[in-house]
């Protein structure tokens, strides 16, 4: 599988989200939601149980009024490539519902192939997988607004953010009607991307030079992407998962909370 | 073979060791489990041809422009995603939670599906469903009734809004019909108003050119939780991190505050007090724009002395807790940046603030002269395109008008007010001038929005006769006696001009998405019914067939370019020069100079009630005339509610033994709930921060019974120079629970 389609480049798609201008409004979410046919219940206080590909998560700095500080950070999968695709969830699906695509760099999941061991869900250090806990049920009349272009999750199965492949299908389509093998920069955006309304969120290939993630990010492909961007970092970076979203932050508590760190040790966010 | 005792013995029990031993019922339930993930219940979406529609989003007063992508299936157009418009001068495809949640309210199970009738008592939930001509003939009887008795003043008419052709049309009824009770929903606008007003001589709403300032100062502003176009804050907040400097002055650490350059906790209350100090700064150093004091303004000398005696910035530090030193870098930046601007209204600016604040504030503009300039503050007139012929009253109709305004709005105590809804409950309680026996509420939720929820409820049930068109079942509507739902804005046309806050005349158009889900109305359509019904010179006044004509009639030949575009913008607008832009008496920017020194003191007793409660607004929580959706509700954080608890954020310096997560009561002057406490350390000790938009009574079973609503705490405090309620706070205790 993994050296076919010599036709196109492969693509490593990746996200740069920019800490210091999110203002934690929540509008990734919300987009998410409305694109990906994400199911909602009478009360979704319990997070641990809400399925939300995208989350919104608030970082404090510890410190006490009024030197406190907050910073959110909008976590979507990270699509990982680990070592060569092995992802801490492909490796571990048994159902082989979870892949990690060397032609886009995407992290797959087919509902339908999985069964809901939820191994992945273990395996993942970023918790960015859900598990249906029950069948999703929209109000009378509200199953009308649901995307033709994502199914809808039965009850049972693992799921979770998916670059909103679909979006990178009907590009796709479009582009080999109009004779083309390759899309623009522009063509190929999330739904959390397009909607942000900070600007935040830069989705785009991080093998491709021109794209802005790969001029912001400054991955070095040659250490497991790492940023070469001072002010760029990825979350749980020493676990060697080579995640594919960076984000960025002039601000050092933030980026040393992209990590764990013991008390005094310097690390990654210490520059 | 003979079945003895034994051998019975040995199949029954043999038999059920083996069948639990066996992995039969394992099995089973196993296969059950997988055969029941395949029944139908879990729907499959029809594809069809997909098509997009532009349009404008009213969900709240930002204007956006939106993109409504459809399917075209077998069961008709379905609407799948709204997504934010590229190009619009508002939002530039950006888009918010509330936003990007509208499909959720034009499918979802609040819509009020057909005229409804009360059949039970008030608020009891039993309705009738009636017919649209019973329903205008309902109301018509009954308004010909109060005519007939010469009580036409007796109406009185709650919208969301006074701009577009269908709240005109609204207040022309009700003008025409001969009362003078068209009240508008109550925010900062109406503070800003007042200020152009008083300071500039202008009747125009305050625009702000923030993608041009390069140094924001804002006195509690929700920047990028709300205020003002929310999605086009968030924007000009990006571009500041790049060009420009931003400086929250708040007593919590909002998010406004977190991304600020500066957050500067000041002790709340007291930010009019700061600005003036800030002012005694730049005028004792010499720091003013010399051209704009010198040439177009007048006061400066009397603002001047005040401000130099009486505002130090020694004295003003122990009113604010804002070090001198602190005060004296805020005015030397301000005065130095190229285009600094300082904005007021706290969060969203859903509560007017104090006319003192107002003033001192934009005082400060004039300071640096930013009137009317690039990266400053614009005085922007409506887009005058509603051009109908003056009404003509007959005589019931003009002794209606002459009986004044039961707020008091535009009374001698209140002289250049326009709306004061926040007094319609007392009014109405008190019965000091005269009873309202109807009241039609459009594009507004007052039983919710309203503060003191059980003044505005009692209000509500002394009035004879409410009719809501509301198109969900929210507070207000679950309390009335009649509605008649209107579209929504998804199902319907509407002009929406300039949206709040932004510094040119725009006029967005929005659009019907897809047909009208439900056998509902047009507002403008129910308005020209009624106006038909009742002849005479009422009918006079609405020469239009339907509302859709009367819009196109209206817009004229911007028309088609609304229709092709979404927007119209005048590409024609500057700002008038400071010669001829200020319309005072003296013809000048005046220094108001009147009320200076009375700060606003909020309820509540210091002994009884040591601390004090704050409400605060999040891009997450809708808190207006619109409930939170399902998704939107879902990304609220479990430390804002969990299940139905609301959690209120106190220091952990100032939380009294309650560990995180305890319970508690929290208790005002007005009331006393059940709350949860999380420690903030972004919060100043002694206040109690609780969130707005929780706390809903109606809608659906996602949103209803969820949290408090912060207007159950709170009264209204109202402003002495112009009887707005400003009430920033108030009072309050946290006991065991």
């Amino acid at each position: 599988m993994k050296e076919q389609h010599k036709h196109t480049k492969a693509k490593k798609y990746g996200m740069v989200i920019d800490l210091d201008k999110c203002t934690g409004c929540g509008a990734c979410m919300a987009a998410c939601m409305a694109e990906n046919n994400v199911p909602f219940k009478k009360d979704e206080s319990n997070k641990l149980d809400s399925i939300t590909w995208m989350r919104v998560y608030k970082l404090t700095n510890g410190k006490k009024f009024p030197e406190a500080d907050i910073c959110y950070l909008p976590r979507p999968c990270m699509h990982c490539e680990g070592d060569h695709g092995h992802a801490p969830c492909v490796s571990v699906c048994p159902a082989t519902a979870t892949d990690y695509s060397h032609e886009t760099g995407i992290v797959s999941q087919i509902y339908t192939r999985c069964f809901g061991c939820r191994y992945c869900m273990a395996a993942c250090p970023y918790h960015a997988r859900y598990f249906n806990w029950w069948d999703p049920v929209w109000p009378d009349g509200m199953e009308k607004y649901l995307s033709p272009n994502v199914s809808p999750r039965m009850r049972g199965v693992v799921e979770k953010c998916s670059f909103c492949f679909h979006r990178h299908q009907l590009a796709m389509n479009k582009a080999y009607t109009e004779s083309r093998r390759e899309l623009k920069e522009d063509e190929y955006q999330t739904s959390c991307t397009q909607a942000c309304p900070a600007g935040a969120i830069i989705f785009g290939d991080l093998n491709n030079p021109d794209h802005a993630v790969t001029k912001i990010a400054k991955p070095d492909h040659k250490h497991g992407g790492r940023p070469i961007n001072p002010n760029a970092f990825r979350l749980l970076e020493r676990l060697g998962t080579n995640p594919k979203v960076y984000y960025l932050s002039s601000r050092r508590w933030v980026r040393r909370a992209g990590d764990n760190y013991i008390r005094d040790e310097r690390g990654q966010g210490n520059h | 073979m003979k079945v003895c005792r034994r051998s019975f013995l040995s199949l029954i029990i043999g038999g059920a060791a083996g069948t639990t031993l066996s992995p039969l019922p394992l099995k089973m339930m196993d296969d059950s489990s997988i055969w029941t993930q395949m029944w139908p219940w879990t729907p499959v979406p029809e594809d069809g041809e997909v098509s997009h529609v532009d349009s404008i989003c009213t969900l709240c007063p930002g204007g956006c422009g939106i993109t409504v992508r459809k399917v075209a299936t077998t069961i008709g157009d379905r609407a799948i995603k709204i997504e934010g418009m590229k190009g619009h001068p508002v939002n530039d495809g950006g888009i918010c939670v509330l936003g990007l949640s509208g499909l959720q309210l034009l499918y979802g199970p609040t819509r009020v599906k057909t005229p409804l009738k009360r059949a039970g008592a008030r608020g009891e939930g039993r309705w009738e469903k009636i017919s649209w001509d019973e329903a205008i003939a309902e109301v018509v009887k009954k308004l010909g009734e109060l005519r007939g008795k010469g009580k036409s003043h007796t109406v009185a008419c709650i919208s969301g809004t006074d701009s577009g052709t269908t709240a005109h049309l609204l207040g022309r009824f009700l003008t025409v019909y001969g009362s003078p009770n068209f009240i508008r929903i109550p925010s900062i606008q109406d503070s800003y108003e007042l200020t152009m007003h008083l300071m500039q001589g202008v009747q125009a709403s305050a625009g702000f050119d923030v993608e041009n300032s390069d140094f924001v100062l804002s006195f509690g502003s929700g920047l990028i939780e709300g205020w003002g176009s929310p999605v086009r804050m968030i924007k000009a907040n990006s571009m500041w991190k790049e060009r420009g400097k931003v400086v929250q002055i708040e007593s919590r650490l909002s998010n406004t505050a977190a991304k600020a350059d500066k957050w500067v906790a000041i002790n709340p209350g007291t930010e009019a007090a700061l600005a003036l100090s800030i002012a005694h700064v730049i005028i004792q150093k010499s720091l003013y724009s010399a051209d704009f004091v010198n040439n177009y303004s007048s006061g400066f000398e009397e603002f001047k002395q005040i401000v130099l005696n009486e505002f130090s910035p020694d004295d003003v530090s122990e009113i604010t807790g804002v070090s001198a030193s602190t005060i004296e870098s805020l005015a030397k930046s301000f005065a130095g940046a190229s285009k600094p601007l300082a904005v007021c209204g706290r969060g969203q600016g859903e509560t007017p603030g104090s006319l003192n604040e107002f003033i001192a504030v934009h005082a400060l503009n004039a300071l640096v002269g930013n009137i009317n300039k690039k990266g400053g503050v614009c005085a922007v007139p409506d887009p005058d395109y509603i051009k109908w012929p003056e009404v003509e009253m007959d005589r019931t109709a003009a002794n209606g008008m002459h009986k004044g305004r039961i707020d008091g709005a535009g009374s001698k105590k209140y002289p250049d007010t326009r709306y004061l809804l926040d007094r319609l409950p007392d009014a109405i309680n008190s019965g000091e001038k005269y009873p309202i026996e109807a009241l039609f509420v459009a594009g507004a939720n007052p039983v919710y929005t309203i503060p003191d929820t059980k003044a505005v409820k009692e209000a509500f049930n002394r009035v004879a006769f409410v009719v809501s068109f509301s198109s969900y079942m929210d507070e207000t509507a679950e309390n009335a006696d009649l509605i008649l739902p209107n579209h929504v804005f998804l199902e319907r046309y509407e002009d929406v001009p300039t949206p709040v806050g932004l510094q040119k005349p725009i006029i967005g158009l929005s659009k019907p998405v897809v047909k009208p889900q439900f056998n509902t109305k047009h507002l403008g359509d129910v308005i020209l019914l009624m106006a038909k019904s009742f002849g005479g010179r009422i009918a006079d006044a609405f020469p239009w067939d339907s509302y859709e004509a009367c819009l196109k009639k209206t817009l004229g030949n911007k028309w088609d370019g609304l229709v092709n575009n979404g927007f119209w913008a005048d590409s024609n607008f500057r700002p008038a020069a400071w010669e001829g832009a200020f319309n005072t008496p003296s013809g000048k920017f005046e220094f108001v100079n009147k009320g200076r020194a009375e700060s606003i003191k909020i309820e509540g007793d210091e002994q009884a009630y040591p601390l004090i409660l704050m409400p605060y607004d999040s891009m997450r929580l809708a808190s207006g005339f619109i409930g939170d959706p399902p998704f939107a509700i879902k990304t609220v954080e479990d430390t804002v509610l969990k299940g139905n608890d609301i959690f209120v954020e106190v220091n952990p310096r100032s939380a009294r033994g309650f560990r995180e997560g305890d319970h508690a009561i929290l208790s005002t002057p007005k009331g006393s709930v059940k709350v949860r406490v999380h420690h903030f350390d972004g919060i100043m000790p002694g206040l109690v921060a609780l969130p707005r938009g929780l706390g809903h009574t109606a809608y659906d079973e996602y949103l209803a019974g969820k949290g408090i609503n912060f207007n159950e705490l709170i009264g209204p405090v109202e402003d002495p120079v112009s009887g707005l309620n400003v009430a920033w706070g108030i009072r309050a205790k946290l006991t065991r629970a």
